[in-house]
């Protein structure tokens, strides 16, 4: 007996029983294909189909449009449309989930009649990648709407079913499509299309079934996978993890929310460097929960001492030459790099790193006071440049690239008396006084000031733009404070910064400070 | 080669008389064409007609047979030049091009073919590229046909119709001794849908055969006295002529009743969207039975007036269904009916909209305006618009839902050198930087931002001629290699020798017509049984006299190209600075290379497989490396981190390996997070050796560190 999708109901009660499909899509998904699939699936089953697109640009990685509609055949010419219409569509098929969202807009998706087939997975459009923070559009909005903006919905992550069976995520839509029986088919006739194509139908073919059970056991509006955080594992010597035992159980001392970031922060200090910078880091912490506290922090959630927990870690790791060694040659990062191709242990790669050191990165891995006087001659300096200043690209994988890696990694424990560190530590210091000192006078400002730490990220030009954007916002934070609206500016000042990747903003959101600051000078 | 094959859709052109065509609207015209005997094909590609040139290329062996040849024209002048095979013989001939920008460049040939007139059957098919997707400016073809008084057929968007319209624009032809041109939207194009076919025709008279017996007559010939002649003929003689034929063979059509208080005129390409919105309205079926009279026309010019006369005929009002502007037809129906002294209003533009596409919302409302005003009854709302009948408010998504506009694709050779750009214009300051039609033009759109103008195909550095005398900095102009060979050595580089420019010419050199879908010109590298290829870009600038000339032949090396441009950016050497750009379009290197590849490593030889990525740890989340580049495959990922606010940088399987992030890198001095990993399949013994000693001494090294320090070990992600 053959098999027929669990709850099928006809798409619509129209008397000449016209199907509308539109697939909305993300040019490059391969969706040319599924349109023929479709139209071939339904001419082998009596039925009259047309599909139309409108290939081009769009198909350059823009969102597309692919149309089909299909109708009994009768024996009469069917006059079928050429364009969807807002409002008239029974199948939206959307290869990801923000198209589904274009669909919605656009009105192809309604209420009263259209089954919603959708991947959930994101392909990030150029514009969210541009921002230096966080500039992606929120899915979850999209995710939430489905179900009210649909009549039938199936929604998974197709991209992971498609990855997982060794596919591509065409075949998930079209299992999607025929779990969800908003087309008049059997199973047997959507797989006949895919052995029809040819070419790795094994794993097409397991992609679809999956995608097909997943439609039809209601797997609906199935979430992208959070998965929890377990804690991680520690490894090492005795007499270490001992020591790592004692250093962790003195944040126990802390409050409940800023507890758990300290937790992540000591690991990631102690990883960068080692238990004595590891206890640096718990003093200060500490200190700044019990200043927290004197401020009234715990009606504020102890939102200091978390936000400190947070950033004192980030500082404390800052990005040198000794890091990114130390990192580039561990072996856990030698079996990240094997599964990111998917290669087994027997498998020869050669891996190659893009490094561009300059002459300041050279400058603070040396000794203090070498590296204070070379910085401070430009002739040295220029000179140094000159000597280092260059693309190296280095064969990680193999023995020379690897141990002048290894031995740069090495030097970490000397790194507390180079250059770098003196030029960080300061830096550092004269932050944590600023926010310290405001903890008292304005408890916004004092998160504000630390949260500004956020900036300084990136490698060389970037990263002074950054260190730019911080001393900005500094000194933004610094004439507003004791204003009614201090926190708004304050939140302004970060967007800015964080939304624009050149200086230009910030320092415009400053100049509109200084504009009213310095009409009422504060007291 | 181009990005599709054809190869076995083609052989559905040799079926005969009564067996069933199935296929894409453009595939049936191909056999259309056959059909009526044409003699030689030829055109230019470029969206929505692309697939006709490949359909064509793809076909030589059957076009052979049949005596019929084809040609890939330079230009779509050169394809309307043509035409002039039709002139003086009786061979049937069609070319295809987009409209309008591809009529603009055919428009010097059209007027002197249609002044002169044609013996044997000449036909223009314009794929239109208007509305969603295009990627051109807005405008209509139609001007066109009116002003060199050429016959326009825009038929119902359906195979059968399409055909028909072919071998009716032939007969056209010939009976008025005027081109046609057959004029099909977009969707048409693309649609897939079925025919009845007839037997295929060898040409009468073939092009070789002519050559053998020429012929001429001044009578022809576009120049006065005879052009003065010409004029008058059109329309004394061929324009009365026209009319008579359409009128008698029934090319427009008359559907539904035949009384009626209200009619519809449209343009048969808008046929199916009309009869979609009437049958929402309740007014038709499925199968095109309208309950309000509508008259067809699939010769929007020129107009029969006796024809739309008596369809107004005791009607109070016709609305005239016409895209795009200016309202050519309904002016000219509106003039009719006022010189006749009918009482039907002539009604159109204000129901619909002056411009843009009608896309089925648009006419929906459009008509049921219409005839609610004119007192049809109305239709039942549950059926026009199924979700306002209780339907639950949708939430509104308009802020959500980012815009995605279309970019480079993965692993673009183009990529690399915008990227160079953006760091020299961030190095030396901004630049004025004139684009040109192609991918290149991508450059306007985020993340590089260059660039402003794009006066039409080839004519990138003409377009940039004001400033040829120079500045404080120097002008850029970007031009491809399909707008280089299209017009542009002559237009954009000859003219930049002429006026001894000061500007820098960058040629962005992929080896195809990459936009188009990736058809062979004169420098393309493959070697093509059918086209002379290989031809050098460098030798072409430097034989029309550019001194200053530097080939890259690997894009993705965006030091040598940054660096490349500020020479050629500060150089004092004068006349123009040209510098050809070449690396392979990837999207058609892969759909070469990935055969072959899975073949080799079946085979057991030696292969390296190259892919990037990001160390997460090392990635601090910044996204420079994403404002230089753009990639779809350079996406973000956040991690399961609560120390990290930002997401960090992250290559998805797409990842083809081209090394511009790497590259880009290092140009810009970004970060060290970026890796290559080539996969090295079936490597040879001492590569295995050699891997395998320095992993076991690695790993030794590795484990020795281990024992001497903490380390957390994050519990992998299944």
């Amino acid at each position: 007996m053959s098999e027929h999708p669990r709850h099928f109901t006809p798409a619509r009660t129209d008397d000449d029983g016209l199907i509308t499909l539109a697939i909305l899509a993300v040019g490059g998904q391969g969706c040319g294909q599924l349109t023929d699939w479709i139209v071939a699936i339904a001419e082998a089953n009596g039925y009259r189909a047309q599909s139309t697109s409108v290939p081009g640009v769009a198909q350059r990685t823009g969102a597309t449009i692919y149309y089909i509609e299909m109708a009994p055949d009768t024996g009469a010419e069917a006059v079928f449309s050429l364009m969807p219409a807002p409002g008239d569509i029974d199948i939206v098929v959307s290869g990801e989930i923000m198209e589904a969202g274009r669909g919605i807009e656009r009105g192809f998706v309604t209420p009263l009649r259209t089954t919603l087939v959708t991947s959930t997975h994101r392909v990030l459009a150029i514009s969210e990648k541009l921002v230096p923070g966080d500039g992606r559009a929120d899915s979850a909005v999209v995710l939430a709407a489905l179900d009210q903006a649909a009549n039938h919905l199936v929604a998974m992550d197709m991209e992971r079913v498609a990855a997982e069976n060794g596919s591509h995520i065409t075949n998930c839509l079209l299992g999607a499509l025929a779990g969800s029986g908003a087309l008049p088919f059997e199973r047997a006739a959507f797989e006949a299309a895919i052995r029809a194509s040819g070419r790795g139908v094994g794993a097409a073919l397991r992609a679809f079934g999956d995608a097909y059970a997943r439609a039809q056991n209601g797997a609906e509006a199935e979430m992208p996978a959070v998965a929890e955080t377990p804690e991680p594992g520690i490894a090492g010597p005795e007499l270490l993890r001992r020591e790592w035992a004692a250093l962790a159980a003195r944040l126990d001392a802390l409050p409940d929310p800023a507890r758990a970031m300290a937790g992540a922060g000591l690991r990631k200090v102690v990883d960068f460097q080692d238990l004595r910078y590891g206890a640096l880091y718990v003093d200060c912490v500490l200190r700044g929960a019990e200043a927290d506290r004197a401020a009234g922090g715990e009606a504020q959630g102890w939102t200091y001492a978390t936000a400190l927990a947070k950033h004192l870690a980030n500082a404390l790791c800052y990005d040198d030459i000794i890091r990114v060694a130390d990192l580039k040659t561990r072996g856990t990062r030698f079996a990240r790099v094997r599964a990111h191709v998917q290669a087994d242990d027997a498998a020869v790669l050669a891996v190659t790193e893009y490094m561009h050191p300059r002459a300041e990165e050279i400058c603070g891995l040396m000794p203090a006071a070498l590296g204070r006087r070379i910085e401070a001659s430009p002739r040295l300096f220029r000179l140094l440049d000159r000597m280092v200043n260059k693309g190296r690209r280095l064969r990680s994988g193999r023995l020379p690239a690897f141990v002048l890696l290894y031995g740069l990694g090495g030097l970490r424990r000397f790194r507390r008396s180079l250059w770098r560190d003196r030029v960080e530590s300061a830096h550092r210091e004269a932050w944590l006084t600023l926010a310290e000192s405001r903890l008292n006078r304005d408890y916004a400002m004092a998160i504000a000031t630390l949260e500004a730490r956020r900036l300084i990220k990136g490698y060389s030009d970037t990263h002074s733009r950054g260190h730019s954007k911080f001393d900005v916002v500094l000194a933004g934070l610094a004439l507003v404070e004791g204003r009614r609206d201090a926190a708004d500016w304050a939140r302004r000042l970060m967007d800015s910064a964080l939304n624009t990747p050149e200086l230009s903003a910030v320092e415009g959101t400053l100049a509109t400070i200084r504009s009213f600051a310095d009409d009422k000078a504060p007291a | 080669m181009a990005e599709r094959s054809f190869a076995k859709e083609v052989e559905q052109l040799r079926i005969g008389a009564g067996q069933e065509f199935r296929g894409e609207g453009i595939l049936a015209i191909t056999k259309a064409l056959l059909e009526c005997g044409v003699g030689y094909v030829g055109g230019y590609q470029g969206a929505p007609i692309s697939h006709l040139m490949d359909v064509l290329a793809d076909a030589q062996e059957i076009l052979s047979e049949l005596g019929v040849r084809f040609e890939a024209n330079a230009s779509e002048a050169a394809a309307t030049a043509m035409l002039a095979a039709s002139v003086h013989y009786p061979i049937r001939g069609a070319v295809a091009f987009k409209g309008p920008v591809g009529v603009n460049v055919a428009s010097d040939a059209l007027a002197n073919l249609a002044s002169g007139g044609v013996t044997g059957g000449a036909m223009m098919i314009v794929g239109e590229d208007y509305g969603e997707g295009s990627a051109i400016m807005q405008e209509r073809t139609h001007a066109f046909a009116m002003k060199s008084q050429v016959w326009l057929l825009d038929p119902r968007p359906n195979l059968t119709s399409m055909t028909k319209a072919v071998r009716d624009g032939f007969e056209l032809s010939e009976a008025t001794e005027t081109p046609v041109i057959l004029e099909l939207r977009i969707r048409a194009c693309h649609v897939h849908g079925a025919f009845e076919a007839r037997d295929n025709q060898r040409p009468p008279l073939s092009v070789k055969d002519a050559l053998s017996a020429p012929r001429r007559s001044t009578e022809r010939l576009a120049m006065p006295p005879f052009a003065f002649r010409h004029e008058q003929e059109k329309v004394s003689k061929r324009w009365p002529r026209a009319v008579e034929f359409i009128m008698e063979n029934g090319l427009n059509e008359f559907m539904g009743p035949k009384a009626g208080k209200v009619g519809i005129v449209l343009q048969g390409g808008m046929y199916n969207t009309v009869m979609r919105s009437l049958r929402r309205l309740g007014l038709a079926d499925l199968n095109g039975n309208s309950q309000i009279p509508l008259y067809v026309l699939n010769v929007t010019y020129p107009l029969a007036e006796a024809e739309f006369l008596s369809f107004c005929d005791g009607k109070d009002a016709v609305l005239v269904v016409e895209e795009g502007q200016p309202n050519y037809i309904e002016q000219a129906f509106g003039s009719m009916v006022h010189r006749k002294g009918l009482p039907t209003r002539v009604q159109g533009k204000g129901y619909l909209p002056m411009a843009g596409e009608y896309q089925p919302d648009v006419m929906l409302d459009a008509l049921s305006g219409f005839l609610a005003d004119n007192g049809v009854p109305a239709a039942d709302p549950r059926q026009r618009a199924p979700n306002d009948t209780a339907a639950p408010p949708v939430p509104d998504l308009s802020a959500a839902v980012p815009v995605r506009t279309p970019g480079f694709c993965v692993g673009c050779p183009e990529r690399p050198i915008f990227a160079a750009m953006k760091l020299v214009d961030q190095k030396i300051g901004p630049h004025q930087i004139a684009c040109d039609i192609g991918c290149h033009l991508f450059s306007i759109l985020p993340p590089f931002d260059l660039g402003g103008t794009t006066m039409g195909f080839g004519l990138g550095p003409a377009s940039n001629g004001a400033f040829d005398g120079g500045g404080e900095r120097r002008p850029i102009s970007v031009i491809g290699d399909g707008g280089f060979w299209h017009n542009g050595l002559a237009t954009s580089i000859g003219n930049a020798v002429l006026n001894q420019s000061d500007g820098v010419i960058v040629v962005v050199d992929n080896y195809y017509t990459a936009a188009t879908g990736g058809q062979d010109i004169m420098s393309s590298r493959a070697e093509n049984p059918t086209r002379a290829t290989n031809n050098s870009i460098a030798g072409a600038v430097k034989g029309v006299g550019v001194k200053w000339v530097r080939e890259i032949d690997r894009t993705y090396d965006v030091t040598k190209v940054r660096d490349t441009l500020t020479e050629a950016l500060t150089t004092s050497v004068k006349g123009p600075k040209v510098i050809v750009a070449s690396s392979e379009c990837m999207l058609n290197r892969q759909r070469r290379e990935r055969p072959q590849r899975a073949a080799a490593i079946g085979d057991g030889k030696r292969v390296v497989v190259p892919k990037f990525g990001v160390d997460e740890d090392i990635c601090t989340g910044d996204h420079a490396c994403m404002r230089l580049s753009g990639c779809p495959s350079l996406t973000m990922k956040t991690l399961d981190d609560p120390l990290r606010d930002d997401p960090v940088a992250a290559i998805d399987d797409g990842c083809v390996g081209c090394g511009n992030c790497g590259e880009v890198a290092d140009a810009a001095v970004l970060c060290p997070s970026f890796f290559q990993v080539d996969t090295v399949h079936n490597p040879g013994w001492f590569e295995r050796w050699y891997a395998r000693v320095s992993t076991r001494a690695i790993a030794a090294l590795q484990r020795r560190r281990a024992k001497k320090r903490l380390t957390f070990e994050k519990a992998e992600m299944a």
